[in-house]
């Protein structure tokens, strides 16, 4: 396999990915890819990030060995990467502490983001209180609800909720309506994604931004066992964690990539989130990326349990990495990831954010078909504590 | 030539500034579209840009937005839409551009759009969502085949860019008026008038002001400054809000008739030799 480096010069990896927007943005985009490619080499500004992932974050994350998942699963040795442990529980802040110093360096004072589950904009809005930046996070009506906990939060930490009424109140239009409020205010506020979406640098940037997890898991893995794993696997909604994760991995071609995506009611119902499974190739949100759309080209309403793999599209660099075979897309329900969620409480103590459950309910499957002496790397990407409420409703639980 | 350059020229010869229309196709239903069309044409638009929706506009605001998921309730695709074309061509040969999302071109497919298109008797389109650094095969084919695909500069354009965007457009260039989405203001941003100036230097073709304008004081204002302007949210608003067939009719004519009124008054007047011996 021959691995160009990706993205090219306009943001293209392979057919996917560039810069579908329209002019007013433009010079945003290039100018944001101008200071980062500056920032990237400046040793002073990586310090100025290492020093707050370390002392803020608490990075590195520790790399697990869930040994009682593995007596319980009999195969493969599976090892966490304990993304939850970081500050505000999921890996979300490593861009987003990455971005907001990135902000710093435009000279510009307000940060917008859209969220789903909400995890993104609790980042989003704990680095703008650490750096003092003005913060607006858009949200679905939807996921307002779904996540109430985490609207309060964002609000505590000084931001703005605004509650996204149009369409399916998601997380595809809270996308949308940050990027209209961005095509509005770009002079003065800067636009931090919460995944490897949207236009170029963004896939490009945010993937650096989260290369930590698979550098770190990488060391970590040599430590424990002295070499690399048979598999990594991560759940993939936009796919950040997964790309962090994947990214420092995709040279060694013995170790195989699994991104676990959101099957919903299942992937041959209308119900689902699962882009690479069962989307085409399309443009939204600036990136030309595979889509959950229709024969005329109008975007399908997705559906998750988890409202942070509830999204239409994929972050382009999977859509290449799908397509030249690199890494491969599976998908997992509702209901197996609800008893992946379960599964890793009851064996490990380990609450894990109904995204992150996705990846373990893959993990229920593959590790018994693995023999003893390989080795799974699973990210556990968030914490559940947000998604404690909605799990007890649908168990039935009277809280 | 196709029909915007003649139009362009026309326009030209009698020093006369371009009023441009948008309205949404199939916003309430596509007979809707086509009866307007007729007025548009009826009380002075020059060019009519019709809107093909798309359930996630990025570059609109509530009014254009809510008007596409209204037009896609009621069931309407690119594939009618270019129909629709065909039978508005059967009576009038007023320029037509298509605006549109990429998604729904490009799932049609790129050379299957300008073929279609063409044959239905569009004369352009307007991606606002698709800038000169992608589509490069698009653009290429929409050349061969005179085919006009008109692209947008913006506030935020920087010189480079512009230099970009007036080598690649054809037809005309799309000033965006505002940092900002489509939608009435209540005026026009400040500094345009320089902008606008500066564009106009350099461009061979004419340079239109949209976003943002809504009556007769702005149309004459941002036609002062350029050689046109276009108007899209009032339209939209006015046949949103008029659900009689009569009703709007009345009210999309006055507000055209209003608009090219404005335009009018900012054209130069023509001088004594022009009006006894015509140029």
């Amino acid at each position: 396999m021959t691995q160009v480096k990706v993205p090219d010069e306009l943001g293209h990896f392979g057919a996917f990915g560039g810069k579908y927007v329209i002019e007013t943005l433009m010079p945003a985009l290039d100018e944001l890819e101008k200071v980062y490619l500056e920032a990237r080499e400046d040793p002073k500004f990586n310090e100025r990030l290492k020093y707050y992932l370390e002392k803020y974050v608490g990075r590195p994350s520790p790399l697990y060995f869930a040994e009682n998942l593995t007596r319980k699963l009999g195969g493969a040795k599976i090892y966490l990467k304990r993304e939850d442990l970081n500050h505000t529980g999921a890996h979300k802040i490593n861009n987003t502490i990455a971005s907001a110093l990135l902000t710093l360096r435009m000279g510009k004072k307000r940060v917008i983001a859209e969220t789903g589950a909400g995890q993104h904009g609790v980042a989003t809005a704990t680095a703008a209180a650490l750096f003092g930046l003005e913060c607006e996070v858009f949200m679905g009506a939807v996921d307002t609800k779904r996540q109430a906990l985490n609207v309060f939060r964002m609000e505590l930490l000084g931001a703005k909720v605004t509650a996204v009424e149009s369409g399916t109140q998601t997380l595809k239009e809270a996308t949308s309506e940050a990027i209209r409020n961005w095509i509005t205010t770009v002079e003065s506020t800067h636009y931090i994604i919460g995944s490897v979406v949207g236009p170029h640098p963004y896939p490009m940037m945010v993937r650096d931004f989260q290369k930590i997890i698979g550098e770190e898991a990488k060391k970590q893995i040599m430590e424990a066992e002295g070499r690399l794993p048979d598999a990594c696997v991560a759940c993939v909604g936009g796919g950040s964690n997964a790309m962090g994760l994947f990214y420092p991995f995709i040279e060694d071609e013995g170790v195989r990539l699994i991104g676990v995506e959101a099957a919903g009611h299942g992937v041959d119902t209308d119900k689902h989130g699962a882009t690479l499974s069962k989307g085409s190739p399309g443009v939204l949100h600036g990136m030309k990326t595979y889509l959950l759309h229709d024969s005329d080209g109008q975007i399908s309403e997705a559906h998750s349990i988890s409202a942070g793999l509830d999204y239409p599209g994929v972050g382009c660099e999977h859509s290449y990495l799908h397509d030249i075979k690199r890494a491969e897309y599976v998908s997992v329900t509702d209901a197996e990831a609800l008893e992946g969620f379960k599964l890793l409480s009851r064996e490990e103590g380990l609450i894990p954010a109904l995204e992150s459950a996705h990846a373990i309910s893959y993990v229920e499957k593959l590790a018994p078909k693995m023999k003893p002496d390989q080795i799974l790397v699973v990210c556990l990407s968030g914490r559940g504590d947000k998604d404690v409420n909605q799990v007890a409703d649908r168990m039935g639980a009277n809280l | 030539m196709n029909r915007i350059e003649n139009r362009f020229k026309e326009l030209k010869s009698k020093r006369q500034k371009a009023l441009v229309a948008f309205i949404t196709a199939g916003d309430p239903d596509m007979e809707t579209t086509e009866r307007v069309f007729g007025v548009l044409e009826k009380n002075g638009a020059d060019l009519v840009e019709i809107g093909v929706p798309f359930t996630d506009p990025l570059a609109d605001g509530p009014v254009i937005l809510q008007s596409a998921l209204r037009s896609l309730d009621a069931g309407t695709t690119l594939e009618k839409i270019i129909k629709l074309v065909g039978d508005i061509r059967k009576k009038s040969q007023l320029p037509i551009v298509l605006m549109s999302s990429y998604n729904p071109i490009f799932v049609y497919g790129d050379k299957r759009f300008i073929d279609d298109a063409l044959e239905a008797g569009v004369d352009g389109a307007i991606i606002p969502d698709l800038p000169p650094e992608e589509g490069k095969d698009l653009a290429a084919y929409a050349q061969e085949k005179e085919f006009s695909m008109i692209y947008l500069l913006a506030p935020t354009s920087t010189p480079k860019r512009v230099e970009r965007v007036l080598k690649q457009s054809d037809g005309f260039i799309y000033y965006i008026s505002i940092t900002g989405v489509t939608g009435v203001r209540s005026s026009l941003a400040e500094g345009i008038e320089e902008k606008v100036a500066k564009i106009r230097e350099k461009a061979e073709l004419p340079v239109l002001i949209g976003f943002g304008i809504s009556d007769q004081e702005q149309a004459k204002k941002a036609a002062e400054i350029s050689d046109g302007v276009i108007v899209g949210s009032a339209l939209v608003k006015t046949i949103q809000e008029n659900p009689d067939p009569q009703t709007c009719d009345e009210k999309v004519g006055a507000l055209i008739a209003d608009l090219k009124n404005g335009v009018m008054e900012a054209s130069p007047k023509p001088s004594f030799f022009q009006r006894i011996f015509g140029f």
